[in-house]
């Protein structure tokens, strides 16, 4: 039998949750939250979510949402346009194209595995930025910054395997 | 030999084609993404008409999303306001004493300013009017410092104008949608602000490096700054109006002097945009030297 048109729509939007969870993330790391020192070092929420959705449901994550993650984070921060999209697309490349090692491994290991993504992340971003505006960029918060996404990776990461769990299952 | 001698071929080389395919997406992003970038950096007033575009469809979006955050951080400025009420009515009580001696000199400088005004047959400053509005975006510091807010073209924000808070000096409007706009702080990589040093009265330029502390550059030679000086902006370059309060000189050394703005970035809920009706430098963004490129050229022509 064939579904009716409303289970595909219900699986067609179950499918696209993980893009707009990741568009989400971005909105809620530039919201104004007023924490003394945060606004230095905001965290790269969406480089969680593309390192995520790349280890586990590359299908429902296409490069070309990484691209338009990475450009709606350029211009909400203010960076310039094409560094983010260059980056979370490099990063989703990567990882995609290690899916045969990361797969089924420990958590443990995808940790790790994101905190050496995400150090290259940082540091080619680091680097782009520089150039882009022939100055150095103080490495000091750069720093602090990716030690703040790695930590938070563990709790973002948790959150999503749940949705995994509760909604993606079956799609 | 071709590849339908059997269906087996295909069935082989689908998966090959489907990797190449990606491959090749991939290629054309990373490619896409470069370009963006190039293009941002020989032709700005495309990109940012990009980026406004795009911030002012999202604006909705980041406007209903923070309203909660903002209530939520109302509240708890709220207990800490309570809990520390004692201690804040002593100081204001010092305060306010200090103050009324304050207003006392004020007045009579007024009525002398009066006085000396009608002598000369001064010419008063344009009343600034000014509009309110809510940070609605907060966009990170290291790599680019600067906050979104909910006003816009159709409230009457123009490139250009001073952004303020009842601190001190906030940034410039950077780039006006109609319902949302983008204010660079002070402290980002990009903003050159001219400024007075006070007492004394001399002139420099206010630059951010992305860190809490900017610094002053292109000082006079002969300059004497102390620490704890205040900083106002000049006017100079038509910009800003003069006198709005920035900082206060934090650190003087041999190579750098660096600023403490008075403004708390943490505490960014609402800010005040100035409208004087000075357009000044806007349309050519200063770089690094604070001459514009097409400055810059012109002077490398003239010169040969």
């Amino acid at each position: 039998m064939k579904p009716s048109i409303w289970s595909r729509l219900d699986v067609l939007v179950r499918k696209l949750t993980p893009i707009v969870l990741t568009l989400l993330l971005v909105v809620v790391s530039v919201m104004p939250l007023h924490v003394p020192g945060l606004s230095r070092v905001v965290p790269v929420l969406p480089l969680i979510a593309i390192y995520h959705w790349a280890v586990y449901r590359s299908e429902l994550f296409p490069a070309y949402a990484a691209f338009g993650v990475g450009i709606l984070q350029d211009v909400f921060t203010g960076a310039p346009l094409g560094i983010n999209a260059l980056v979370f697309v490099l990063v989703y490349g990567i990882v995609v194209s290690q899916h045969r090692f990361l797969f089924g491994k420990s958590f443990a290991v995808i940790w790790i595995g994101f905190g050496l993504v995400a150090g290259a992340a940082s540091a080619v971003t680091w680097v782009l930025i520089s150039i882009w505006n022939l100055a150095v960029i103080e490495l000091s918060a750069v720093y602090i910054q990716y030690l703040f996404t790695f930590g938070l990776f563990p709790g973002v990461a948790w959150l999503f395997l749940r949705w995994q769990r509760l909604v993606l299952k079956d799609v | 030999m071709g590849l339908k001698d059997s269906p087996r071929h295909i069935v082989g080389i689908a998966q090959p084609v489907k990797t190449m395919a990606q491959r090749f997406t991939f290629l054309v992003l990373v490619l896409a993404a470069v370009a963006m970038m190039i293009l941002g950096k020989a032709d700005a007033v495309l990109t940012d008409r990009v980026r406004v575009f795009v911030t002012d469809a999202a604006a909705p979006v980041l406007d209903v999303i923070s309203r909660p955050v903002e209530s939520v951080n109302g509240l708890i400025q709220e207990a800490k306001d309570l809990y520390a009420i004692r201690t804040v009515n002593t100081e204001l009580k010092k305060d306010n004493a200090r103050l009324l001696q304050w207003q006392t000199v004020a007045r009579n400088l007024e009525s002398e300013n009066t006085i000396l005004r009608g002598l000369l047959n001064f010419v008063p400053d344009k009343d600034a009017s000014f509009i309110t509005a809510r940070v609605i975006a907060d966009t990170g510091g290291v790599f680019a410092n600067s906050v979104l807010l909910n006003a816009g073209e159709r409230d009457g924000l123009r490139k250009g104008q001073a952004a303020i808070t009842g601190q001190g000096l906030v940034g410039r409007v950077t780039g006006v949608g109609r319902r949302s706009s983008r204010i660079l702080l002070i402290s980002d990589l990009n903003s050159r602000i001219p400024v007075m040093v006070q007492p004394g009265g001399v002139r420099a330029i206010l630059s951010g490096d992305n860190s809490d502390q900017p610094r002053l550059i292109h000082l006079p030679p002969s300059a004497v700054v102390g620490r704890g000086d205040r900083v106002v902006t000049s006017g100079d370059g038509g910009a800003f109006p003069p006198g709005l309060p920035v900082g206060r000189v934090s650190s003087v050394s041999e190579k750098d002097i660096f600023i403490r703005p008075f403004i708390d970035r943490t505490r960014l809920g609402y800010v005040r945009v100035l409208d004087y009706g000075l357009t000044g430098i806007v349309g050519s963004p200063p770089n690094h030297s604070g001459i514009s490129a097409a400055d810059e050229k012109r002077l490398r022509n003239t010169k040969r």
